[in-house]
This record gives C-alpha cells, sequence and structure tokens, in this order.
C-alpha cells in the first residue's frame, strides 16, 4: 500500500489513465484548433470536440446540441446564473438558492445582490440631489437618506420599481438532514423568480437533493431550475429528463478527467436562453467565447462515457467501502456525530465529527491520509464550515469534522488502514482533550461560560 | 499550510499532557478559550508556597499549534517564579514556534492560560490565608 493515502475525491480526483490516453494526440500531432474550418487540423480537433460533446450529453441523458464547454463548474454556475438573470430581466430578478450551496454560486448570488443594492444606492444620491438642489456625497447618504424621509419617498420607490440591474436571492435553510423543504421552496418562489439553483449532491456532507421533485415544482411554477452537479455525476443517476433540469454545471476533475475543463447543459425544449458573460469570437453557439480546450474536452468526453459505463458498479462497490469505514470507525469509537442525511447521500461521502476533537488537530496526526475538515482554524475568520452550520450543527462539533471522500482507486486495505489510524489519532487526542475530560466527568460544557475570543 | 519542525515536534511529542489535583491548594488552573472558537486550553500549575512553578500540565482541544503552544509554555514556566511566568508574552511563544499570522491567536491562548492559572493559584491563596497574607507570602 502506497502512502500518503487520498481520500479527498470532493475536491478533486487523479485523471483516470484510459483519459489520459485519449487526451495524448490532441497535445501534438492534432494540436489544431477546433475553430480552424478550412484545413484538416481544424477539422480533426472539430470533430473530437464534437464527439466527446456527445459523450458529455449522454452523461445526463442529454442532446450533443444542448453542452456548452467551459473552464469548469465555477464558469458554469457563474454563466448559468448570471446568464439566466440578464435574459430574462424583463420577467423577473429574484433567485432562489440554499444556505449550503457551493460559494461558485452563493458569492454569485452575492454579488448580484451588491450590485443592485448599488445600483439602489446610486439612485438615492440622485432623488437627495433633486431634494436639496445641490451635489450629494456617498458619505452624506446615511443622514441625508433619514433627514429627507427617503423611506417614505414615492418618486424613489418608482425608480427603484425600475432597477433592473443585479438580483434579489432567498438563501433557503436546509433540514437538519440537509434536504431542501419543498413546502419552503415552493414559498419562497414568487412572480419575480426567475431561477432556482440547488445543487445534486453537496460536496461537503454529500447529500443528494431531490432534484426530480424539485425540477418538477420548478416546472409547474415556471421558473427555470439550474443545478450544479459537479459531486454527483457519475455517482448517483441523473438525468435532465427525469429530474426536469434546465441548466446543469458539470466539471472533468471530480469524474477523473482534467482540471480546467467542464460545461453547462442548457436546455433546447423548451428552450433556454443565456447571456454571455465572456464576450469574444462567438464559440458554442455566442454561449462561450474563447478556443476550446480540446485535449481537455476530448479527456472530459472520455470520463464522462467511463463515468456513466461504470456507475452502477461504482457506486456498488464504494457505498461497501463507505459503509466498512462507518462501521469500523463506530465500533472502536464512542461519541461520533453523523453530518447530514445517512440515506440521501453519495456512496463514497463520510462527514463525521468526532467530538472533542478538533479537526485540523486530527487532520496533522494521520499525515499520512489526504482528508479534509470543516474545522476551517486555518481561515482567518476562525468560522466553521458554513454547511455544517447551515444544517444546525454546533460550532464546537463542526470544528471536530472530518470529510472523508472515496473515489475510484480507494481499496479495502486503505479503509482499514485508516479506521486504524483514527482510531489511534482520536483517542490520543481525546486523552490531551480538556473537553473530553469534562464530558466524562459528566460535566455540561454547555453550562460553562466560555470567554469568546 | 505547512507546519514548522518545532510545532509538528510539539504536536507529535507533546510535553506535560495531564491533569494536576485542581483541589490541590498548591494548584492554579486555567481554563481559557472556547469550544465554539475550536480551541480550549487548561493549564494547570503547581506552585510551591514560595512561589516557585514546581510543576506544569496541560490539556488541550484544539489544533496542532495551540498544542504545540501549550506543550512549549509548560516547559518554558516550570521553575520560573511566578513572577517571571507572567511576563512569557505571546509574541516569544510564536517566535519559538514560528506561528503563522492566522495561528498567533494560539499563541495568545497559551499568555492567557498562564495567566489565569496563576491568578486561579492566587485568588485560592487569599482565601485561605486571608488577602494580606497572600500578598506578603508570594513575593
Amino acid at each position: 500500500m502506497k502512502l500518503p493515502i487520498y481520500m479527498d475525491y470532493h475536491a478533486t480526483t487523479p485523471m483516470d489513465p484510459r483519459v489520459l490516453e485519449a487526451m495524448e494526440p490532441y497535445f501534438h500531432d492534432d494540436f489544431g484548433n477546433a475553430a480552424s474550418r478550412n484545413h484538416a487540423f481544424g477539422w480533426k480537433a472539430e470533430a473530437a470536440v464534437e464527439k466527446a460533446r456527445k459523450q458529455v450529453a449522454a452523461l445526463i441523458g442529454a442532446s450533443d446540441k444542448e453542452i456548452v464547454f467551459t473552464s469548469g463548474a465555477t464558469e458554469s454556475d457563474n454563466l448559468a446564473i448570471k446568464g439566466v438573470l440578464e435574459f430574462y430581466r424583463e420577467k423577473g430578478d429574484h433567485l432562489v438558492t440554499l444556505q449550503t450551496e457551493h460559494k461558485a454560486v452563493l458569492d454569485t448570488c452575492k454579488r448580484l445582490e451588491r450590485q443592485r443594492q448599488e445600483r439602489i444606492d446610486e439612485l438615492k444620491l440622485m432623488r437627495l440631489m433633486e431634494l436639496t438642489g445641490r451635489d450629494v456625497s456617498g458619505e452624506e447618504l446615511a443622514a441625508l437618506e433619514i433627514k429627507h424621509e427617503l423611506e417614505k419617498d414615492e418618486v424613489l420607490k418608482r425608480w427603484i420599481g425600475a432597477v433592473r440591474t443585479g438580483a434579489r436571492v432567498t438563501y433557503l435553510k436546509p433540514k437538519k438532514d440537509g434536504l431542501v423543504d419543498l413546502a419552503e421552496l415552493e414559498a419562497a418562489i414568487t412572480d419575480k423568480t426567475v431561477l432556482v439553483s440547488i445543487m445534486l449532491a453537496n460536496n461537503e456532507v454529500g447529500v443528494v437533493q431531490p432534484v426530480a421533485e424539485i425540477g418538477a415544482l420548478c416546472r409547474k411554477k415556471g421558473v427555470l431550475f439550474h443545478t450544479d452537479a459537479v459531486q454527483g455525476l457519475g455517482k448517483v443517476p441523473f438525468d435532465v429528463e427525469s429530474s426536469k433540469v434546465d441548466l446543469v454545471s458539470i466539471t472533468a476533475h471530480k469524474m477523473y478527467g482534467p482540471k480546467g475543463v467542464g460545461a453547462l447543459y442548457v436546455r433546447r425544449k423548451p428552450r433556454v436562453r443565456l447571456a454571455p458573460i465572456i464576450d469574444g469570437g462567438g464559440h458554442e453557439r455566442g454561449m462561450r467565447s474563447g478556443t476550446l480546450n480540446v485535449a481537455g474536452i476530448v479527456g472530459f468526453g472520455k470520463a464522462a462515457e467511463l463515468a456513466k459505463a461504470e456507475l452502477e458498479a461504482e457506486a456498488k462497490r464504494l457505498l461497501a467501502l463507505r459503509e466498512r469505514l462507518w462501521k469500523g470507525l463506530s465500533a472502536k469509537l464512542d461519541m461520533l456525530h453523523l453530518n447530514g442525511s445517512m440515506e440521501h447521500r453519495l456512496p463514497g461521502n463520510l462527514n463525521v465529527s468526532f467530538a472533542y476533537v478538533e479537526g485540523e488537530a486530527l487532520m496533522m496526526a494521520i499525515k499520512d491520509v489526504a482528508v479534509s475538515s470543516g474545522s476551517a482554524c486555518t481561515s482567518a475568520s476562525l468560522e466553521p464550515s458554513y454547511v455544517l452550520r447551515a444544517l444546525g450543527i454546533d460550532e464546537d462539533l463542526a470544528h471536530s469534522s472530518i470529510r472523508f471522500g472515496l473515489g475510484r482507486f480507494t481499496t479495502e486495505e486503505e479503509v482499514d488502514f485508516v479506521i486504524d489510524l483514527m482510531v489511534k489519532a482520536v483517542t490520543r487526542l481525546r486523552e490531551m482533550s480538556p473537553l473530553y475530560e469534562m464530558a466524562r466527568e459528566g460535566i455540561d460544557l454547555k453550562s460553562i461560560h466560555w470567554a469568546a475570543h | 499550510m505547512a507546519y514548522t519542525d518545532k510545532v509538528i515536534e510539539h504536536f507529535e511529542h507533546s510535553r506535560n499532557v495531564g491533569t494536576l489535583d485542581k483541589d490541590d491548594p498548591n494548584v492554579g488552573t486555567g481554563l481559557v478559550g472556547a469550544p465554539a472558537c475550536g480551541d480550549v486550553m487548561r493549564l494547570q500549575l503547581k506552585i510551591t508556597d514560595d512561589g516557585t512553578i514546581q510543576d506544569a500540565k496541560f490539556k488541550t482541544f484544539g489544533c496542532g499549534s495551540a498544542i504545540a503552544s501549550s506543550s512549549l509554555v509548560t516547559e518554558w514556566v516550570k521553575g520560573k517564579s511566578i513572577e517571571d511566568a507572567v511576563k512569557i508574552t505571546n509574541k516569544e511563544i510564536a517566535k519559538e514556534l514560528s506561528l503563522p499570522p492566522v495561528k498567533i491567536h494560539c499563541s495568545v491562548l497559551a499568555e492567557d492560560a498562564i495567566k489565569a492559572a496563576i491568578k486561579d493559584f492566587q485568588e485560592k491563596r487569599a482565601k485561605r490565608l486571608g488577602p494580606a497574607a497572600a500578598a506578603s507570602e508570594t513575593r
């Protein structure tokens, strides 16, 4: 067995050797630009891209004409949200998403909210200039807003009603098991809602959302549905027809393909339109300009083909390994907390809090194993994972969480090794944890007045 | 982020992990930090009647740097007078372990733990002997 052991497949995956083999010629012999229409080099590259497009489409049950290649899922998320919002501006400016979405979705939404607020602030300044008959600076805004009672100003209200910049966003809190509450989702959709963005599977807790129900609801309400499917593709069954999804973000590097290439599925029937966020040569039917990453796309196609072919067997194998890991850990350690639903979960994901032990210290103690933690002790904010907190998990348990991500190359031997190592590390760190000692003495840690620092 | 050799050394071979009898009149206990913040340090000092730190034990819930900072201060305070021990600053701890900026709070916690343990010892003593006697005995 080779060390260190990789158990962080949600972060990225190694390339499958078959993918690398498929890509190889496109770095040298077949290096053409897929947009070169007038010579054999271009034709060959174009043919390779179109083959890959079919392979990626097949993975999600789509038509190849619905696939737009991008640089990865972050770009796809940005394109889906910003592109839809810009195109459907006349219909509305409201988005609904989940607090546990990936930052590529959340930070995109936050920027759009900020843009709307900035536009409103501009209008307030203009209105105050009108009311005072002089120039007004940004610093004066807050004071003058109160003085001139802008809150009740009917003119300003009309102006704000005409704002077409940015967006308003509802961030739904998931249930304790990480799943979206469908009744809350339905209630959040208004006549101004243009898009619902909810991921297929979560990158931290592996919770798989009921996309078919969400899709049906969105269709009924006449709003578009985007899903970031990055973590779920090739691991759980998914297709665009049964889930009635309109936009899907995909990336190659989470399914044994290369980094730096992804796609956005854009439904054609009924047709979904997008404004591009990158302008240029009009590649990808005008939705994403930029010379295509031919070798990367070929690898992406091959990875998608393998993911589809091996999904069933791989899901079964990973589930067995995950169960082995969970059983092994819980047989030898007490006070473990599973984060997120066990039932609606990616087969290769296990997210556990080892109470009274801090996650980063645990990772340091098992340095031969690559995992990740929600402790985020290294972040300047010292805030633990926002995903775990959205699930209502106490901050101390969030600091104690470890995410295991199992994948295509994980072996039973590795799982057993990790169980042993974890048991040793947790036992040692608990022996030196004042909280563990206090808990064992029966002291209720919540009753202590801790000085936050 | 890579850890420095000194942090790894103190983390893997932590010195003076353990518990002293908190009811012993010569033991001062400092419990600082908060579980919600991801670090709690408990430092216990056994202090002689003339104010010398005879023994030190710690238990820490926290990252590697927090554990290393605790381990380091137990070594540093042993044999010191309480007057000298309270002079240990977080800067010295951070420098010794080459802590990066995001880990400076670990060294702050260790400094606070020393001060809290000594304060606890002095309060216990004051209760036992009366404030005047306590002040005159621990110079």
